[in-house]
């Protein structure tokens, strides 16, 4: 299989404008005979839904929640970027466009990042018009702060709370639609499946959360935006009921998963504290900005952190990045926090732990400064760990945050599936192997708000669509498909619970799969994992009924999906032999322990095809070329 | 230092609208400190599926604070007892050893019960599709530094526009009104100039839309502003009565 991207012809910045002329337009009076089919109201899919909503497309919008404004975008702190450079201080378009595909490691597409960065200060003029109440300077206008890999300030953000801010106005704009009947929403619905028919996408099959009922809809084209696979891992950032299962119910009826192994570690959580954790919490990485992460010098000092004295600290991202100190990339921090504590450095009870402490900080700007820019999530740390980060240091761990890989997009973020689009986290990108701060909320929002309204249109407009009705025999048969599935994992009446089994998994995950992968290990996840998968079709105990409100059952359906796409994660990493961004291989590694890159071998985007149950998928190549931002080894010291 | 307590709960158990409910009794065992509330749930879920039983059924998702999903009325108040704090926040810490604490659900008209702990919020949701948004198409905005707002100014609004439209606010209140709910969304959207050009229509129909949806008028209990997890403020409610009241006055839509 060939893979296009579609990449549009010409210089660089004028690709987009060119592309968007060349994309057949849908005559305003024919858009309203067109049903898309919006999955997840996150910030791309809450964007999507209302941009096409008011272009005049009848829209149905599916989320998980009782409300579209909870999805997980909400809880993303620390900022959006954008290349306005209001601050004066040497940023571009073509600034954003470099950093974030070096960022990413060189496994990024340049035209589409070009893009995103293009369409970076569009979002900003939108969302400051919709009401966002981002943070201003004395005389009123925007304030913008440095955030994580950056050395130039061009981070907007409202206090800690900026996805809130963000996916709330994009929940407005997505409820105005609503309130004027051009989109309809169903929310608790959890899609199970896509409906394929004569090759396009043309419905989904969703469970009624409520009552169990299965329901088929059917439209001229689907779009997925249902973020990302983290919680494969069990413990992580992402919400609880953040889950691959759309996206890889979407891989399984032919869309391509580009780069599953690619997933972030993001270096400031709050730490494991015991067997029954649900999920671990982002410390937002804007606290890099004035925390200064340090660990002891000598391992197993034990003494607590007021009574260790300057000279037996080791403040070793700053010791070893002195350029970008604190502020190096996530991906470069976390592996070197891991490694302090794999040398017995680590902090707490566990060990598994290293300091980021603000006693400079409150000494230089005062306590009253630190609590302005930060004070909800110091409050939020102290609701925790009953600890209070103003007097002493804040104790953080790395945990799994993100992830770049999704399903494989081209230019128009059209799958490999014809009709289905996905857009946001779901897809793979715009990151390459590993994300920037600031950079996700931007993505979502340029996904939903500015490319969408015109590739969906493109696609529309060039491609002929029968008429289909959800009495087409592809629907009957995937719903009755997704209902066997749930009758399945109900009939099993075993002894273990998914949790449980899904807690497991995620150590395998973590320890394999995480922040650093040998062959070794990755082989031998891969065993484990087949057999858990095995154990958990045996042994999994659902309560309840497929007909009523089972939230046992809804776990199960994911973690059996997770159970499956983990092994596409080791796979990917198996076969990717070479270190980049979150993918990090012990055999190759620089001298310095950083990251080294196979440019002649893996210069390019891997994207598994699912062909059957039985058998190992293929996995097919997208090749990367790099005319603009010559592949170098990153280097932030 | 994390220890571990003992616990009785009471939960109210309701298998779905129609079923009037009841409380049940369970004793909880080696409950660690450093948990948070719904991961004793977990805890105590995770047990009864092994025995058979029925888990409890509740929402949540986020477990940070942020989403709004979470919340039941512990011991009388909605996310528990502990000022500025979602239940998922809150952790068992702050619960002695022998305590009993009791779990309901959010009560309110305009709250079905549908399941044990769960509750329809879609109310909420109807009183932001009445006007809780600046209606401006995508691809319409002007240069976002052509309008400055001074910082109090967009401080304030953030203040209001923190709410996470969790529900306890109607909870909490007597009447089981929404007015914090409304008055914070009123009050983020008047307080910004961006905001301004509907403001009088948005205020008229999100209190209209309020009154239809079957909540209750405030009658300054404050017990919303005492339970809010994020400490919202009742002078949004007066910001919302003198926007009501000058839209009553003053604009054609009245």
């Amino acid at each position: 299989m060939r893979l296009d991207a579609k990449i549009p012809g010409g210089p660089l910045p004028q690709k987009w404008d060119r592309h968007r002329f060349e994309l057949k337009l849908v005559n305003p009076a024919n858009r309203r005979k067109y049903e898309i089919l919006v999955v997840g109201t996150g910030l791309a899919g809450a964007s999507a839904s209302a941009s096409l909503a008011e272009l005049g497309y009848q829209v149905k919008t599916f989320c998980i929640h009782d409300s579209p404004r909870r999805a997980h975008s909400i809880a993303a702190q620390g900022g959006i970027n954008a290349a306005k450079n209001y601050p004066n201080d040497g940023d571009s378009i073509w600034r954003l466009f470099y950093d974030t595909v070096k960022g990413g490691d060189f496994r990024a597409r340049e035209a589409n990042v070009y893009r995103l960065a293009q369409i970076s200060n569009a979002i900003i003029d939108h969302c400051v018009a919709q009401g966002v109440p981002f943070a201003r300077e004395y005389g009123g206008l925007l304030a913008n702060r440095s955030f994580g890999g950056a050395q130039l300030s061009r981070t907007f953000y409202a206090r800690g709370q900026t996805g809130q801010q963000l996916l709330l106005g994009a929940y407005g704009a997505l409820m105005r639609q609503a309130a004027a009947g051009r989109v309809r929403l169903f929310p608790r619905r959890e899609i199970l499946d896509i409906v394929v028919v004569r090759g396009k996408a043309r419905g989904v099959v969703a469970r009624n959360l409520l009552n169990g009922e299965i329901e088929c809809h059917e439209g001229h084209a689907v779009v997925l935006c249902t973020g990302g696979y983290g919680n494969a891992y069990y413990l992580s950032t992402n919400a609880k009921a953040s889950n691959v299962t759309a996206a890889f119910r979407a891989y399984k009826r032919g869309a391509l998963f580009a780069n599953p192994c690619f997933t972030q570690i993001h270096p400031t959580c709050i730490p494991v504290h015991g067997t029954y954790q649900s999920k671990l919490t982002l410390m937002s990485e804007s606290l890099r900005n004035d925390g200064r992460v340090w660990v002891p010098k000598t391992p197993g000092d034990k003494r607590p952190p007021h009574q260790i004295p300057e000279a037996e600290r080791d403040y070793f991202l700053e010791r070893k990045y002195p350029s970008f100190g604190n502020l190096v990339p996530r991906d470069v921090a976390s592996r070197n926090v891991k490694e302090q504590c794999d040398q017995g450095k680590g902090v707490g009870e566990t060990g598994l732990a290293v300091y980021l402490d603000f006693a400079d900080a409150i000494r230089r700007d005062g306590r009253a400064v630190i609590e302005r820019k930060y004070g909800n999530l110091f409050q939020m740390y102290e609701k925790i760990t009953g600890d209070d980060p103003y007097e002493t240091p804040m104790k953080i761990y790395p945990a799994v945050h993100y992830t770049m890989g999704g399903l494989w997009v081209d230019y128009n973020l059209m799958s490999t599936l014809e009709g289905l689009f996905v857009l946001g986290e779901a897809n793979f990108s715009d990151h390459g192997a590993n994300r920037l701060g600031a950079s996700a909320l931007m993505q979502g929002l340029a996904d939903g708000y500015f490319i969408i309204p015109y590739t969906l249109g493109g696609y529309l407009a060039g491609t002929l669509l029968e008429p289909v009705s959800a009495s087409d025999p592809a629907f009957a048969e995937t719903a009755r498909q997704a209902a066997e599935r749930l009758r399945r994992l109900l009939a099993v009446n075993g002894r273990r619970t998914p949790d449980d089994l899904h807690r497991e998994l995620g150590m395998v995950l973590w320890n394999f799969c995480g922040m650093s992968r040998n062959n070794e290990g990755l082989r031998k996840a891969r065993g484990r994992v087949q057999e858990l998968r095995e154990e958990f079709w045996r042994n999994v105990r659902v309560p309840g009924s497929e007909q009523d409100l089972n939230q046992s059952l809804e776990k199960a359906g994911r973690v059996a999906d997770f159970m499956e796409f983990a092994e596409l994660m080791i796979l990917d990493a198996l076969e990717r032999q070479e270190s980049c961004g979150g993918h990090f291989n012990e055999a190759y590694q620089t001298e310095d322990n950083e990251a080294r890159r196979d440019d002649e071998r893996f210069c390019h985007v891997a994207a598994w095809e699912f062909r059957g149950e039985d058998c190992d998928p293929v996995r097919h190549v997208e090749p990367l070329s790099f005319e603009h931002v010559p592949l170098t080894q990153r280097s932030y010291k | 230092m994390s220890q571990t307590i003992r616990l009785t709960l009471k939960i109210w158990r309701q298998k779905g609208p129609a079923d009037p409910g009841r409380f049940e009794t369970v004793a909880v065992d080696g409950v660690s400190t450093d948990m948070s509330f719904l991961e004793m749930l977990d805890v105590v879920n995770e047990k009864r599926i092994l025995e058979g039983g029925e888990p409890i059924a509740f929402d949540h998702d986020c477990r940070e604070g942020i989403c709004g999903s979470c919340g039941a009325v512990v011991n009388g108040r909605p996310h528990g007892h502990l000022r500025g704090t979602t239940l998922c926040q809150l952790h068992m810490r702050h619960f002695r050893d022998g305590d009993t604490i009791v779990i309901e659900p959010f009560r309110a008209r305009a709250f079905p019960v549908i399941k044990d702990l769960v509750v329809d919020r879609s109310a909420l949701d109807r009183l932001i599709q009445a006007g809780g948004y600046v209606s401006v198409n995508t691809g319409s905005a002007p240069e976002a530094n052509t309008l400055p707002v001074p910082p109090d100014r967009a401080e304030r609004a953030m203040d209001a526009a923190a709410c996470i439209g969790c529900g306890a606010c109607v909870a909490a209140c007597p009447n089981a009104s929404a007015m914090l709910f409304t008055s914070a969304k009123v009050s983020h959207l008047a307080l910004l100039p961006q905001g301004r050009p509907e403001a009088a229509r948005r205020v008229l129909a999100m209190v209209r839309t309020m009154d239809a949806c079957g909540f209750g008028n405030c009658s300054n209990h404050r017990e919303c502003e005492m339970t809010c997890p994020k400490e919202i403020s009742i002078v949004h409610i007066a910001r919302l009565n003198r926007e009501a009241l000058k839209a009553g006055f003053l604009s054609p839509e009245a």
